[in-house]
């Protein structure tokens, strides 16, 4: 069939076109970060070597090894709080029947379309009058809350769904809601939390604005500020920018490159509407 | 099953209300209101006020509400968001749209890598895409670079500087970070509409277009809602790009309100005005997506 083999040559040429505009911008950093710093400049060419050294000065001179550390801190915080809370609001929502849990069901869901935007200017009075602007609760407690929005969300379509049979054959096993949760469904819904701690990985790893707004100090700086101070101060250090910038985007790529399926089906999520 | 199990087992049913529930919703909805519902309200709170974030606030009212219609240095900032949502989300449905009704003719193999490279923009740090863009726009850059290989090097220019184009210029990067989710969504959906209504549309004569038309667009419906909605959220969300690309530069032109909001408070001391247009900016993205929803609806 003619056509047919028209249509598979077309198709696969638009795919490879799409592809190569995801990736070429991207390669651009890619090679500049390996290049010299007299041989790199804005533009796709190919790298002059491999200049590791380019992540080394990254990391003691442009101080993205204490960029990282303030990240990790403070992500691994938000995604274990995160999930530890979402995880035990959405059981409630999604197996137990009480007044007002759809009013406070949709409390949380509000979270979900409430921009930063609206947040971000009493949070910084809030946390000045308290004495907690940088420091890294600052950065943690805000972020937690709009993950745990979402989390509970996401938890509770795995919890609603979960079979009705196990959780009621331990029940007569004479197990409480509490071990119910931690020895029966949290271990079968494995798939469910993965995605919600690499989605909340993600957004508290790239998160800018309450950093910006909330951070003053340098050891306080997470990595996507750590960026875009270092692109304020050295924007002619182009390699640097640019190891700099595979550094902050390198977690979070090999994360997705992993669990790819997680990742995709998470942020597709965000838009269900009940 | 022993008729005391039964009972106890009764007692203590799926269905049955249960204080308990308030327990393990407790810790997650005292971070939550805390940190998202109760600054929600002091935001509502503080745009009834002229302040300047350190004298004493005077109350104006709706004051400035009114002035996001009718003071031109807020209006604009609005409507550059809607401009903007041509780039962040029309084009990125447009595109995917393209991309489906091209593969809906075949099976493609590899899906999983396409996908895979496809999505990646969606989870680089906008910090990241901004330092990629503002390269690529850079003079000498990639953009530049390629127009002189094609022999249009006389349209080569300084793009985020140009008052006309810089808004386009940071549009098209958002196209960038957009289109790869929307056509993840849409390969996904298009793989599940059932060969057969390709067959019966191709033996009634059908063209690609007609049979995009009848097939593909209407079993695509759901998918475009939730593309819409992701993006369009997104999209009025986004403060990094700009912040890091233009700053709102040159003059106003690619002010937005998520940029307004920071410039306002922590940059020129107009904490009452800034609060407002955080809020007017929660309206919109909640009136869009009661749209997107309802469109979708309406035409089932």
């Amino acid at each position: 069939m003619i056509s047919s083999r028209l249509d598979r040559t077309l198709t696969y040429a638009v795919l490879v076109l799409f592809v190569v505009i995801a990736l070429v911008p991207i390669l651009q950093i890619v090679s500049t970060a390996f290049s010299s710093n007299e041989h790199a400049q804005p533009g796709l060419l190919l790298p002059d070597g491999l200049h590791w050294h380019n992540f080394v000065d990254a990391w003691q001179r442009g101080h993205f090894g204490s960029y990282l550390r303030s990240s990790v801190i403070v992500t691994v915080v938000v995604v274990v709080a995160a999930a530890l809370l979402s995880t035990m609001a959405a059981y409630a929502f999604g197996t137990m029947r009480f007044p007002g849990v759809s009013v406070l069901f949709y409390l949380f869901l509000l979270g979900l379309t409430v921009p930063e935007e609206a947040l971000v200017i009493p949070l910084y009075y809030d946390f000045r009058g308290l004495g907690l602007t940088d420091t890294y609760w600052a950065l943690i407690l805000p972020q937690t809350a709009q993950s745990v929005a979402f989390g509970t969300y996401w938890m509770r379509t795995y919890f609603s769904r979960s079979s009705r049979e196990i959780t009621e054959a331990a029940r007569i096993d004479g197990a409480g809601t509490w071990s119910i949760l931690w020895r029966v469904l949290v271990p079968s819904g494995r798939p469910a939390i993965t995605t919600l701690v690499v989605i909340t990985f993600m957004w508290t790893w790239n998160e800018f604005l309450l950093a910006l707004v909330m951070v003053s100090s340098n050891d306080r700086r997470t990595v996507p500020l750590g960026l875009a101070f270092f692109q304020g101060q050295h924007s002619s250090d182009v390699a640097l920018l640019a190891a700099g910038a595979v550094l902050v985007a390198l977690p979070v790529v090999l994360v997705y490159l992993v669990f790819q399926r997680r990742f995709i089906e998470g942020m597709l999520s965000g838009a269900v509407k009940e | 099953m022993p008729d005391r199990v039964r009972a106890a087992y009764r007692r203590r049913a799926p269905g049955e209300p249960r204080a308990l529930g308030y327990l393990y919703i407790a810790p997650a909805l005292v971070v939550f209101v805390a940190m998202v519902i109760v600054p929600l309200g002091q935001s509502v709170w503080y745009s009834l006020f002229s302040w300047d974030g350190l004298s004493v606030a005077t109350w104006v009212g709706a004051d400035n509400y009114t002035a996001l219609f009718s003071d031109p240095t807020l209006r604009g900032p609005f409507l550059h968001a809607l401009v903007l949502l041509i780039f962040y989300s029309l084009l990125p449905i447009t595109l995917g749209l393209l991309l489906a009704a091209a593969m809906s003719r075949v099976r493609v193999r590899g899906l999983t890598f396409f996908r895979t490279v496809l999505f990646l923009p969606q989870v680089l740090a906008m910090v990241v895409v901004a330092v990629t863009w503002r390269w690529i726009y850079a003079p000498s850059g990639l953009l530049d670079e390629g127009l002189r290989a094609v022999g249009l090097g006389g349209l080569a220019r300084s793009w985020l500087g140009s008052f006309s184009l810089a808004l386009p210029a940071v549009g098209v990067a958002g196209t960038w970070v957009g289109f790869g989710l929307c056509m993840v969504l849409f390969l996904a959906g298009v793989q599940t509409i059932p060969r057969e209504r390709y067959e019966a549309a191709r033996l009634d004569g059908a063209g690609p277009w007609q049979e995009f038309r009848a097939v593909t667009l209407p079993a695509l419906r759901p998918q475009i809602a939730v593309a819409a909605t992701l993006t369009i959220v997104a999209g009025l969300r986004n403060f990094d790009l700009i912040y890091l690309t233009t700053a709102g530069g040159p003059g106003n032109s690619t002010a937005v309100p998520a940029y307004e909001v920071y410039h306002r408070a922590f940059e020129i001391g107009q904490v009452g005005s800034a609060a407002a247009v955080g809020i007017g900016l929660t309206v919109l993205i909640f009136a869009l997506t009661v749209v997107v929803s309802r469109l979708v609806e309406g035409g089932r």
